[in-house]
């Protein structure tokens, strides 16, 4: 389970990305409830790197689905760097 | 469980577009009068989507070393570059390459899409990072899925957006920065010389692509980098034959002295059949023609220059502020319209391309001309008239 201020702050990066303004919680995805396309998400990863100050790989993207395993990632990345 | 069935969003996407007359996916061309000029669908044509840069696919010198190379050596090679598949040809073309470049080595590909993958795939192996524009064309997406490299992206041709990202990688990490000198959906160079000085800073080898940009940048045409002056800080070059060139094929050059290894380790090198002797004779006589065409690269910025002027006057949305290529991209406003221009343009006898999404960046819409040094200054003129008159049939509002 990722971090709480992780997941908070990445709420805070989708906010104006919510058209439909979903309640956003861990579960979430991307695609399907959030309906971004690949350009905003391309986006958003961007703004993810620059918050954390870390790299956030393309390799990892196709298996990122939902915030929280977003969230996770970002954790694992920071903890080893 | 139909596996096609997940197609089905496409084919939606696809039956929605109004074509009426004609469908972009499927021109023929019936003909082909010269470079310049086809037969389709009964119709003669200006062809301005071929990527024809130079105009190089009736020289007559590459025509004749063609058919001599056919009687002498036939049709193919029926093998791979690391068997039976390299001729006395290939070697030749590859010492042309290199010649033209300036460098020490040249492998040469089946085909440009096929040089990227093998490069970015042998190159970046687990260890090591490889840094790519958001805009990359897909053989270089193919090639970094293809290798086990960690792969950063950055904002399309933003040094400041690349280096925040260098700056947190490993210091002592093996890092190849990809880059293309011209982009050929908008026709936008890039920044290289920044980019590339950056990278250095950072300890990147680095892959410049010059696809799209060889034949008529820099006073060679070796492409953007030679016209940055800065060559020095490429260690790997990538280019095609299929669009200057006039035919088709890949190659590297390089003068890293270790650069040979990568024919016993780059798959899409080894695991192919190797270019048939007609289309290597062809291509070792183009490069040697470009290389002396320093008057047609002049009329092809003419004419790139002519174009975007021309359209810019006539009040179209331009996807560069100038002709930084002989890529003159046109946005139109949505798919709907964009599909009614390109038919309708279609009809009025001038062949562009029409580019959409995902080929496209940032999901826009764009009628994509590249014009050919073998345009005329009227067949110029000509594309004009006929993008103005087709704006005004399918009602597409103009700026000027
Ligand atoms: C930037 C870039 N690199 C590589 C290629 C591949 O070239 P080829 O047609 O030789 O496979 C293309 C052309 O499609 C391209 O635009």
């Amino acid at each position: 389970m990722a971090n709480e201020q992780i997941i908070e702050k990445i709420y805070e990066l989708i906010a104006p990305l919510n058209r439909k303004g979903i309640e956003l919680k861990p579960d979430v995805t991307f695609a399907s409830d959030l309906e971004l396309d690949s350009l905003t998400v391309m986006d958003l990863v961007a703004d993810i790197e620059d918050e954390f100050d870390i790299v956030l790989p393309l390799n990892l993207l196709p298996e990122l689905e939902t915030i929280e395993q977003v969230a996770d990632a970002v954790e694992k990345i920071i903890n080893k760097g | 469980m139909d596996l096609l069935d997940k197609f089905d969003s496409t084919v939606a996407l696809r039956d929605s577009l109004p074509f009426e007359k004609a469908d972009p996916f499927k021109v023929v061309m019936e003909e082909i009068i010269s470079e310049t000029e086809a037969v389709i669908d009964g119709r003669h044509t200006i062809l301005a989507g071929t990527n024809n840069y130079m105009g190089m696919t009736f020289n007559e010198e590459a025509v004749a070393a063609a058919k001599e190379a056919l009687d002498n050596f036939g049709t193919g090679t029926t093998g791979s570059r690391v068997l039976n598949g390299t001729y006395g040809g290939h070697k030749a073309l590859e010492a042309t390459i290199a010649e033209f470049y300036g460098m020490e080595h040249c492998m040469v590909f089946s085909t440009g899409y096929q040089a990227n993958l093998g490069m970015i795939s042998a190159l970046g192996g687990k260890d090591d990072f490889v840094i790519i524009d958001a805009d990359s064309h897909a053989s270089i997406y193919d090639g970094c899925s293809m290798g086990n490299a960690t792969i950063v992206r950055f904002r399309h041709n933003d040094v400041e957006n690349m280096e925040r990202r260098l700056k947190r990688l490993p210091e002592d990490a093996g890092k190849l920065l990809v880059v293309e000198g011209i982009y050929s959906m908008l026709g936008d160079a890039a920044p290289l010389k920044e980019l590339l000085e950056v990278a250095k800073k950072y300890g990147c080898m680095t892959l410049v692509d010059e696809a799209h940009s060889m034949g008529f940048c820099g006073e060679n045409g070796r492409g953007i980098a030679e016209q940055l002056g800065v060559e020095h800080l490429v260690d790997f070059y990538v280019g095609t034959f299929s669009k200057s060139v006039g035919t088709v094929g890949g190659f590297a050059v390089s003068s890293h002295p270790k650069f040979d290894v990568l024919r016993l380790v780059s798959r899409p090198y080894i695991f192919t059949a190797s270019l048939p002797p007609s289309v290597v004779a062809s291509a070792t006589k183009s490069i040697e023609a470009i290389k002396r065409s320093g008057n047609r690269r002049a009329h092809l910025w003419e004419n790139a220059r002519r174009l975007h002027a021309g359209l810019k006057k006539a009040g179209f949305h331009l996807a560069t502020p100038d002709a930084q290529s002989p890529i003159i991209a046109v946005h139109l406003p949505d798919p709907m319209l964009g599909t009614r221009f390109w038919e309708q343009l279609l009809l009025e006898g001038v062949y562009a391309n029409m580019a959409a999404p995902p080929a496209t960046p940032s999901g826009v819409f764009l009628m994509r001309v590249s014009v050919c040094a073998q345009h005329t200054t009227e067949q110029i003129d000509e594309i004009i008239t006929r993008f103005n008159r087709t704006a005004e049939k399918v009602g597409l509002a103009l700026n000027p």
